[in-house]
């Protein structure tokens, strides 16, 4: 693990590269976007855990997403993705629409080393019928039938997201969001930003080791104070909803989605 | 005689509907849905039982899950869970749910954000409310576009689950598994049976003259508007006040 810089950490983002981000509640790092725009690196497949935002409508509307696998995408109170919305309407991107449990059980097969996760549900739903890499077999358990699905590991080539606190050994402290863990054990480069960073190890104290992803996960952390603002982290502050609105409604056109991220501090 | 706000209607008909649950889950964002298994809970503590236990997603007071998002679907597939909500852009006479799109898929021409945890949660969840206010010919359509959950299996396909019933901002309806289809129980307080017809897209079953759905008693309405609102406001608190403003202009509010 590295201690690193914004623009630094994006330099780990390459073109046509699977990139694994957060749900709205449980850690965007907002900080990261801008920066990822700035890099520029285009042909990006999107894995929403289990679904997405904020950032993936502004990196959509920034050009640089080629697939977007998520079992949601909308801006919450404010609506629709308006820039996602568009790309769907245009065909610019490819959907591989999905459910959360499938999304999870995906990352879960990536975490024990297995090719696939077999799940209930989904039979007979067109998301099935769209998704060539989910494949129906009989339970070879079950005297006979008993149709079930697998899911193919989900294996990122990066995680991005926020959390309140690492130590200065790269330690990541996620309480109980266990899907940060679950995307950075399935992922081979993960990028971290944080509120704040401790000098004290995290794994010291047995209370907040419980809900510790191990620097052994880590590949790089950066401070972003409000880093996912104008999302909330949970424990620390609440999303800015009327940024988010404002948002929403300037994105409605590819111009005013320009002029919003041009007005945006850069990192 | 008392005067019922139609919202009111609907939360005390999501109570009567999830009587005897012991655990519903409210997906985010859901107020209503929210507000019905509230005042289920405070009926029944009332009443000196146990209510059920409630999970509102993306709340922190109601949150009791330490393992992520995808404990609560690892909670339905064990059977945790007796009760959900869906929503839906359409859903048909069949009980399937389109949350993805209007028209044709990928390239819809209305895009909905997606289908959430329904494709799973429809076939675990034994109780499903469907809920959407808005009753139109848009929403409830003959055959939906795209299949998000659909509202009944084959045989043979593993199923604990499905569609309950249908609450709408007009009526109430049941979903008949063995015919399959909707039924309709009730029509809520100035609607009826002509109107839902024309504003539903799908055939249903009905009685020559549907009953009107219940109405809460004074001591339920007393609850909703005082404890149940100031529990919701700590989850919906635009909703909570927004209910609050409207039923002291209606002259409803308790004094």
């Amino acid at each position: 693990m590295v201690l690193s810089e914004l623009r630094a950490m994006a330099k780990h983002v390459e073109a046509g590269m699977r990139v694994a981000l957060p749900v709205d509640y449980a850690g965007v790092s907002m900080a990261m976007t801008l920066p990822l725009i700035e890099r520029g690196a285009g042909n990006l497949d999107l894995v929403c855990v289990p679904t997405g935002g904020l950032q993936v409508d502004q990196l959509v509307g920034a050009g640089l997403v080629r697939t977007v696998e998520t079992s949601a995408v909308s801006l919450g109170e404010a609506g629709g993705a308006p820039r996602f919305n568009a790309a769907v309407k245009e065909g610019t991107i490819k959907l591989r629409d999905a459910t959360c449990p499938a999304i999870h059980a995906g990352l879960m097969a990536a975490q024990k080393g297995s090719p696939f996760v077999p799940m209930r549900g989904l039979i007979g739903t067109d998301l099935l019928r769209h998704r060539d890499d989910w494949r129906v077999i009989d339970n070879p358990l079950a005297d006979k039938g008993d149709p079930i699905v697998l899911i193919p590991a989900i294996k990122p080539d990066v995680t991005i997201f926020h959390a309140p606190m690492a130590d200065r050994f790269g330690n990541v402290w996620i309480g109980r969001r266990r899907e940060l863990a679950a995307m950075a054990y399935a992922s081979i480069t993960v990028l971290v930003t944080v509120e704040r960073i401790l000098e004290e190890s995290l794994l010291n104290n047995e209370m907040s080791a419980a809900g510790v992803l191990p620097a052994l996960y880590v590949t790089a952390v950066a401070h972003a104070p409000k880093g996912a603002w104008p999302y909330g982290l949970w424990g620390e502050y609440s999303t800015d909803t009327v940024e988010i609105l404002r948002y929403a409604k300037a994105a409605r056109t590819a111009e005013g989605f320009a002029d919003y991220m041009a007005q945006m501090e850069p990192a | 005689m008392v005067e019922v706000h139609p919202r009111e209607v609907l939360i005390c008909t999501i109570a009567r509907l999830l009587d005897g649950v012991r655990h519903v889950a409210v997906g985010a964002s859901s107020p209503i849905p929210a507000a019905g298994a509230i005042l289920l809970r405070a009926l029944k503590e009332k009443a000196g039982a146990i209510g059920p236990r409630i999970s509102i997603l993306g709340s922190v007071d109601h949150n009791f899950f330490t393992n992520g998002s995808a404990e609560l679907f690892d909670c339905a597939g064990q059977g945790r869970i007796d009760a959900f909500f869906l929503g839906g852009g359409q859903i048909d006479g069949f009980g399937n749910v389109n949350l993805v799109g209007a028209g044709d898929y990928p390239q819809s021409s209305v895009r909905w954000p997606g289908s959430f945890g329904s494709a799973y949660l429809y076939f675990v969840v034994p109780r499903v409310i469907l809920f959407r206010e808005e009753h139109t010919s848009r929403v409830f359509v003959e055959k939906v576009d795209f299949v998000s959950a659909p509202g009944i299996s084959e045989d043979g396909v593993f199923r604990t689950g499905g569609p309950y019933a249908l609450l709408t901002g007009k009526g109430l309806f049941r979903f008949d598994k063995s015919r399959p289809g909707f039924e309709l129980e009730s029509v809520h307080p100035g609607h009826d049976l002509a109107e839902i017809k024309a504003a539903t897209g799908f055939r249903f079953a009905h009685g020559e003259r549907p009953l009107q759905t219940k109405l809460p008693d004074r001591a339920t309405l007393d609850l909703l508007r005082g404890r149940v609102l100031d529990e919701l406001a700590g989850t919906y608190p635009e909703f909570a006040v927004q209910m609050q403003r409207e039923l002291a202009q209606r002259g409803a509010l308790v004094s």
